[in-house]
């Protein structure tokens, strides 16, 4: 427990550092990002790595939060903490419309119906031109401010993504150190069991479900008003993707893991710079690789085959 | 009048691709309870391969034809070798994951090759098109239609008549017994990725002359190829035949009477009806529940 | 029908009916009996007679095609598994079902989902009033495992435990659940002679608590030892339902054993 909170401290500790120290505008852009997809693949984590349901259209419901708030505060004015209210509510909503015939399918028919899903919104998001501006893509979301402070890119943003980032990594393990964390290991491992044992599998998957809906909206917030300008292919199934590989090389299972995931799939095209065309290639192999070899995901493989090899040596 | 009779032969049409596409997935998982999300890729494979082969290298249309399919065939076996066979725990989220991630390395390497510009070919065959009642068919669609019904029809005749169809057939019903009875049952799934991946790449080359080519085409071929495959039931051969032909004439009428953004949701939205539904097909005696 | 309410007053289950047929297998065919409270009640029968299909249906896994099952006075048939569970019936299973990478001690825990009160938004908020109900649950599994001799392995992980332990596992997690009725399918197989006696004795101890018990049983020995009553399904008919001696002295079921014997022989 002590050493939990050691490792919490030094974890904030080093993010607070690096916004004082790091005064590059374009590496602390990165590293917002990051901390936006760290939410990301804390929300479908839960979902993939502790339920154990795969998802392929969780870009939509980042999608649905940026474009609420774009709409709501762009369009229509509304203050953007308001929106952001509205954007969570919007796609919790979706998600167990959604939700709750889809989670009744399991393997492949749940693999092609949250794909499918996905997709439909994606389409959604480039034909209602009138609402989302299309294809093009919605200019003019404001700036996020707080009473007298206005958060334009570098420090203040910094910050304020990764305080949100904190408070859903301490969410997260609240929840998984509950009743409903070991009820969600206990679906994962065997589910005839658990749903023996009472525990109610389907609308637990739903409330999974539904909170990673809710991370990848503020997620998407989060986004929208940092980058100012949103269009359809930042959500399309690429995106979801995006988040999948996140969380396998994160290792499912694993909030720290997640960290792990969207430090590397952030900086990896930033890496890859000059090879951009090859970065898809590159993600499908990281995907297939790591599934192949280390079923359990990158982080906890590489984890479990270290600690063999040091009960060997 | 004659706009619904266009949407019709449109519909059939294209229908006939995502035909093909849908007998391709479905007999793969009829054979390996495989679910083969890069399937659409390999369509693409077959109309970039035409485009290199028939469009610039300008090789007879039939050796360009042998030729695509019999690589595209390779990239096929070469995949369930390499992806799918040393999967150690084959659970589906894996295998999702594992040919998502394929589908993804096949669209890249596509855009090195191939760039990211839509490329065209000219139809098969320079004749006029032909003109009823109004609506007019360009002859590539009756190639299409005619490819469609041929692969069909020698696939069935394939899995009734030939013993290693039989013996195809056994193994789909059941593994175990087949095994027991002799059957190797992984020459037998790579079999159905021989026939899976090649009736792609078929389906890939018929519609090349009249699509815009590029490396991303594959998703939505496959999607809708899974589409299809659901509505006629998964593992069916006319079921996924029907299932084709119906979702390309519904999203024909959907693009003509509703509008032309909404045509590829129709299909998505089909398929979720289907899969809360009736997960087992339109055609389904009773309902499935393998999952 | 007063007096047919009075004869079933203590009756703590009652099916009446139950029907239901795999394809062309009749697993279960108008099967009607009933257990009276506090008692334990063996289910015999030869391989695929329907035993498991049975706790399959009272536990809600299965939905029956034809029939009723009343729990503790009321009406369960259409009732989904967890709310079954809150009424007070819990299962072990015949193939051991752990969740293999948590310890003993969360296994058991998991068993008292439906007990606990606190849900999502509890987890979320964990205020003093969640706290102390997780510190509660935890000394309530404690006493548990010790009841069922389990203590010394509360921390290790489910799966690194030999067979007979794992089997005890089981019906602590079940036990967890605070159930009413608990269904034990073939508790006994793959245990040796001297982890039989033990379990005989846990069952002994389970029902002094005022648990009734349904069990499935191969061993004739110990279904006679603790058995207050036996019923016996053959191919999904139940052809006998009396006490021990009654069944050992009862020539159609030693007919459909002594047939499945032959047939074994063969
Ligand atoms: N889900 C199912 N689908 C199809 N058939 C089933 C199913 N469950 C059980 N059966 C069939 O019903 C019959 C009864 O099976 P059941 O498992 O209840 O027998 P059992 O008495 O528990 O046998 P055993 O002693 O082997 O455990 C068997 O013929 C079995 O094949
Ligand atoms: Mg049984």
């Amino acid at each position: 427990m002590d050493k939990e909170r050691v490792h919490n401290l030094l974890f904030v500790g080093v993010v607070v550092v690096t916004g004082v120290v790091v005064e590059n505008t374009y590496l602390l852009q990165v590293m917002t990002f990051i901390g936006i997809n760290t939410l990301l693949a804390l929300g479908l984590n839960m979902l993939m790595g502790y339920a154990g349901q795969v998802s392929l259209g969780h870009g939509a419901f980042y999608g649905i939060g940026a474009y609420a708030t774009a709409y709501l505060s762009g369009t229509l004015g509304i203050s953007p903490w308001l929106a952001l209210v509205c954007a969570i509510f919007l796609a919790v909503g979706v998600a167990f419309v959604v939700g709750r015939p889809t989670l009744k399918l399991s393997g492949y028919y749940l693999g092609m119906g949250t794909l499918g899903f996905g997709m439909i919104v994606h389409i959604l998001f480039r034909e209602a031109g009138s609402i989302t501006g299309g294809a093009s893509g919605f200019v003019g979301i404001p700036m996020l401010t707080l009473g007298p402070l206005l958060f334009e890119g570098g420090q203040s943003y910094f910050y304020l993504v990764w305080a949100v980032v904190f408070g859903a990594i301490f969410l997260c393990r609240r929840i998984l150190d509950s009743k409903t964390g070991r009820a969600l290991a206990a679906i994962h491992g065997r589910e005839n069991a658990a749903v023996a044992l009472g525990v109610d599998a389907h609308s637990l998957k739903l409330t999974v479900f539904m909170f990673s809906a809710a991370l990848g909206a503020v997620a998407g917030f989060l986004y929208a008003h940092f980058v100012l300008f949103i269009s359809p292919d930042s959500f399309g199934f690429m995106a979801s993707v995006k988040m999948v590989t996140m969380v396998v090389i994160g290792g499912m299972a694993s909030v720290w893991g997640a960290l792990i995931g969207a430090v590397v799939i952030t900086l990896l095209p930033e890496v890859l710079h000059g090879f951009a065309d090859h970065e898809m290639i590159v993600f499908g192999l990281i995907l297939m690789g790591v599934m192949i070899v280390m079923p359990q995901g990158l982080t906890k493989g590489v984890m479990e085959r270290y600690a063999r090899y040091k009960k060997r040596a | 009048m004659e706009d619904l009779l266009q949407y019709l032969f449109s519909g059939i049409s294209i229908g006939s691709v995502y035909a093909v596409v849908a007998i391709g997935l479905s007999m793969l998982y009829r054979s390996t309870e495989l679910i083969n999300f890069a399937h659409g890729e390999f369509a693409m494979f077959g109309a970039m391969g035409l485009v290199t082969l028939w469009g610039q290298l300008k090789l007879p249309l039939p050796l360009a034809f042998v030729l695509t399919v019999a690589g595209v065939s390779m990239v096929g076996i070469l995949f369930e070798r390499f992806a799918i066979r040393p999967v150690k725990d084959p659970h589906p989220i894996s295998l999702v994951i594992i040919t998502v991630g394929a589908s993804i390395v096949f669209r890249g390497v596509a855009m090195v090759v191939w760039g990211k510009d839509p490329v065209a070919v000219p139809s098969f065959s320079s004749h006029g098109s032909i003109e009823i009642a109004g609506a007019v068919i360009v002859p590539q669609s009756l190639y299409i239609v005619a490819a469609a019904l041929v692969l069909a029809g020698s696939l069935h005749l394939f899995f009734r008549y030939t013993l290693q169809g039989k013996a195809m057939t056994a193994c789909a019903v059941n593994k175990k017994a087949a095994w027991l009875t002799g059957i190797p049952s992984s020459r037998m799934g790579l079999f159905a990725v021989l026939i899976s991946s090649g009736s792609g790449a078929i389906a890939g080359i018929f519609i090349a002359p009249v699509t815009m080519n590029t490396y991303d085409m594959g998703t939505m071929l496959g999607l809708k190829g899974f589409c299809a495959a659901m509505i006629g039931g998964l593992g069916s051969l006319w079921g996924a035949f029907a299932g084709g032909l119906l979702l390309g004439i519904l999203e024909c009428f959907g693009a003509g009477l509703i509008s032309s953004g909404c045509k590829d949701a129709i299909a998505f939205v089909l398929l979720l009806l289907i899969l809360y539904l009736c997960p087992g097909g339109l055609f389904a005696q009773k309902q499935a529940d393998r999952f | 029908m007063h007096g047919i309410r009075k004869e079933h007053e203590n009756l703590l289950l009652q099916v009446t009916g139950l029907t239901k047929q795999f394809g062309g297998v009749r697993a279960q065919d108008n099967v009607s009996f009933g257990v009276e409270q506090g008692s334990v009640l063996g289910l015999i029968g030869p391989n695929g007679a329907g035993k498991t299909t049975l706790f399959n249906m009272i536990t809600g896994v299965c939905v029956p095609d034809k029939g009723e099952i009343l729990f503790d006075g009321r009406s369960i048939t259409s009732l989904p598994v967890h709310k079954r569970v809150t009424a007070g019936i819990a299962r072990t299973f015949q193939n051991v079902e752990l969740f293999p990478g948590m310890t003993v001690l969360e296994n058991v825990l998991v068993g008292m989902h439906v007990r606990l009160k606190s849900g999502f938004w509890g987890a979320v908020i964990r205020s003093p009033r969640v706290v102390k109900e997780e510190q509660q649950a935890r000394k309530k599994a404690l006493a548990i495992l010790e009841f069922t001799g389990l203590l010394s392995y509360a921390d290790r992980l489910a799966c690194d435990l030999p067979v007979g332990r794992q089997k005890t596992a089981e019906i602590a997690r079940a036990l967890a659940t605070d159930p009413k009725l608990i269904l034990l399918d073939e508790p006994a197989a793959g245990l040796n002679r001297i982890e039989s006696m033990a379990l005989g004795e846990l069952i002994c101890k389970i029902k002094a608590r005022g648990i009734t018990l349904m069990l499935v049983e191969h061993d004739m020995g110990l279904a006679m030892e603790v058995c207050d009553k036996i019923l016996v399904l053959d191919r999904g008919e139940a052809i006998a339902l009396a006490t021990p001696q009654q069944i050992t002295n009862d020539q159609k079921v030693m007919d459909a054993y002594l047939g499945e014997e032959f047939q074994c022989l063969n």
